[in-house]
């Protein structure tokens, strides 16, 4: 069971439209994700991780098609989500919701907690009456907020509260499928493991896959089976967790690792960083050769020429650099 | 013994709302010597912020220092007129603020932004500052600083408008540096070089600085002295070393085994959150403010204010747990352990 792909993606390209000049005739595409292929299994966590505006986010929105993909495949429990208009797309989403990275901005401060967690079983008409009613205290207490919660505003809680009633909303119609985005990313240290042991216990309890997106490598590396490691909207590299911690092969992933924040501080002193050099090239105008040849501190006059696949170079482990194949 | 440059004496800093009294800072007390880089810790509303503005002299209405000296250079910056506090901020004192996009102007060049810091405070001719400021670009390690000196901030990317602001804070040559989350908004390889530029910069000049962070690898890699600060109060001060080898506040620990580490096995392992929220600060608890989400509480902690306790030169806390008459001290010491020495 544990095997079964849940969700493959496959080439998957989503680029907006960014008209210039004066009658707006010219036309330019942004790039924010370009050819991004993995395959999650079901009851698995797979990570996301690369910096701000790398498309780790605009893949998630594609999946759970709040965009509509300019080519590519989703393949969700088989069924191609991607060409499908949004009223054909409803059914499905039943099976896929969404946790948004903040907090304070995802809830509506009109509605009550009852209702912002009511409202997905109103929409697919799951349940009315007093029924609904169980239905809101039972995912209220899920996410370790009492049936008192239920009538009160947004603006009431805190924020790891906040994100509890936003976990609420999105298990109200028993998806198989979350997609976090930056979940954590808002709340303070002493309250982000309070979340994450959270969605722990509740893909143990209710078998959830979860794509979860961050920044932060540390908790990627604790919660994620596999991790993929996004720049300028594709794919460098994508393994599992400890393969790609302890034998990272690409030099993108490696400059990553060496940033994070060492805790111990005899390790963090003395740590040589791999700095990168100059910034993130725009995603409009994308180099020709592999994307991350300007700041790679090994590029090969065969980088800037010929873009390298994405490729397996051992079971399970794939990389897009010509320098990983030898 | 290390010459003295700021010492905070007994800091009550308070906001009045149309709510009441909000006590954000009560009793604070710490020290930064010389050249030194000191991090202060703690999550949003432990007060860190509101005491690196105490400091500053920029608390705006309704916020007031209610109590307390902050002794710069033995003066006494509570006491000073706001003319005379006008010459030290941006010259003694500077501040580098969290999110460098909104504390830039928009409107005005890099460059004339700089010099206009420089010509407030130095004797200089334009001229000699424009050179100032293409210099300061230089050490903070932007590329071409004579032809980027004339671009506007929304020409630079996150990481270089923080390095502008550095700069910029730098160029009166100041004593102390105050950064208040400088790396929040910043991707991790850009904070990583922010970090290690401060850290270089404070080794080549010898500015103390005030590192505030709610990321404990930050202030881990570049701190030499770390203040944990919880619900307006000091928790525990110690070296880097201290803190992360040998913490003594439950807070402190509580915060360490909340981050998943780093290495392969314990990575995987089931993290350790503290339970509980952090306090409301219009009615914060009469005694420690941990103590409704302490694993340690006992009823003492709840009734009176906690003695500090001094664990030797550099270590003091504010613990009852510390205290030679503590009860239960066998179930403490057992969870005590901080990271590992690696």
């Amino acid at each position: 069971m544990a095997d079964r792909v849940l969700l493959e993606v496959k080439q998957l390209k989503m680029y907006f439209e960014n008209r210039k000049g004066l009658l707006g005739k010219k036309i330019e595409y942004v790039k924010a994700v370009d050819d991004v292929s993995f395959k999650i299994h079901k009851g698995e966590t797979i990570g996301l991780v690369g910096e701000s505006g790398c498309g780790k986010s605009t893949t998630g929105y594609s999946i759970m098609r709040l965009y509509r993909p300019t080519a590519g495949q989703i393949l969700f429990n088989g069924v191609d989500l991607a060409p499908m208009s949004a009223r054909e797309v409803w059914p499905y989403r039943k099976n896929m919701q969404m946790i948004f990275q903040d907090p304070y901005a995802s809830l509506n401060p009109r509605m009550t907690v009852a209702d912002i967690i009511g409202e997905p079983l109103d929409i697919y008409g799951l349940c009315a009456g007093k029924e609904r009613q169980e239905r809101i205290y039972e995912l209220l207490s899920t996410v370790g907020l009492g049936k008192d919660h239920a009538s009160r505003y947004p603006h009431e809680f805190s924020g790891g509260q906040r994100q509890r009633v936003g976990i609420a909303r999105a298990l109200a119609v028993n998806p198989e499928f979350i997609v976090c985005d930056e979940p954590i990313s808002a709340l303070d240290v002493s309250i982000q493991a309070q979340v994450v042991n959270m969605l722990e216990d509740l893909q143990e309890s209710l078998g959830l896959t979860y794509l979860f997106i961050a920044h932060d490598l540390s908790m990627v590396r604790h919660i994620s089976r596999k991790v993929g490691v996004m720049y300028l909207g594709s794919l460098v590299e994508f393994a599992e967790t400890e393969e790609l911690y302890t034998h990272t092969l690409h030099p993108y992933t490696k400059a990553l690792m060496s940033a994070i924040p060492e805790l111990d501080p005899a390790v963090s002193k003395t740590k040589k960083l791999q700095m990168l050099k100059g910034d993130i090239p725009s995603p409009i105008d994308t180099p020709r050769g592999c994307k991350f040849a300007s700041r790679c501190p090994h590029a090969a006059p065969r980088c800037m020429e010929e873009r390298p696949e994405f490729k397996e170079v051992s079971p399970g482990h794939f990389v897009s650099c010509h320098l990983a194949e030898g | 013994m290390q010459e003295e440059l700021l010492e905070v004496k007994g800091l009550h800093t308070s906001f009045f709302t149309h709510l009441g009294e909000v006590k954000a800072i009560r009793d604070v007390s710490f020290s930064v010597h010389k050249s030194e880089i000191v991090g202060i810790v703690g999550e949003s509303g432990s007060g860190k912020s509101v005491t690196s503005l105490s400091v500053m002299g920029l608390l705006a209405h309704p916020g007031r220092v209610t109590g307390g000296e902050i002794l710069f250079k033995g003066k006494d910056l509570t006491k000073l007129t706001k003319s005379r506090m006008r010459k030290i901020q941006g010259n003694q004192i500077s501040m580098i603020f969290q999110d460098p996009m909104t504390s830039l102007n928009p409107l005005f060049t890099i460059g004339n932004q700089i010099t206009e810091a420089i010509l407030t405070h130095q004797k200089m001719t334009r001229a000699q500052a424009k050179e100032r400021a293409v210099e300061m670009l230089k050490l903070v390690g932007i590329p071409s600083p004579e032809k980027r000196c004339n671009s506007f901030p929304h020409e630079f990317s996150g990481g270089m408008r923080q390095r502008a602001m550095i700069a910029m804070a730098l160029s009166c040559e100041p004593d102390l540096l105050i950064a208040d989350e400088p790396t929040t908004a910043l991707d991790v390889t850009i904070q990583a070089q922010v970090l290690s530029l401060m850290k270089e910069l404070n080794q080549r000049l010898g500015t103390a600085t005030i590192l505030i962070t709610h990321n404990l690898g930050c202030a881990s890699s570049i701190c030499d002295k770390i203040i944990v600060m919880y619900g307006g109060k000091v928790m525990e001060e110690g070296t880097t070393e201290e803190i992360f080898y040998e913490p003594r506040h439950p807070y402190t620990m509580g915060l360490l085994n909340s981050i998943p580490k780093v290495d392969g096995e314990e990575a995987k392992k089931r993290l350790v959150p503290i339970l509980g929220t952090p306090p409301d600060m219009l009615n914060p608890p009469a005694g420690c403010p941990f103590y409704p989400r302490c694993r340690f509480a006992m009823k003492a902690c709840a009734a009176m204010e906690v003695p500090e306790q001094h664990l030797g030169d550099t270590h003091r806390v504010s613990c009852f747990m510390c205290h030679p008459q503590a009860p239960a001290k066998e179930q403490y010491e057992a969870q005590k352990g901080g990271i590992r020495r690696g």
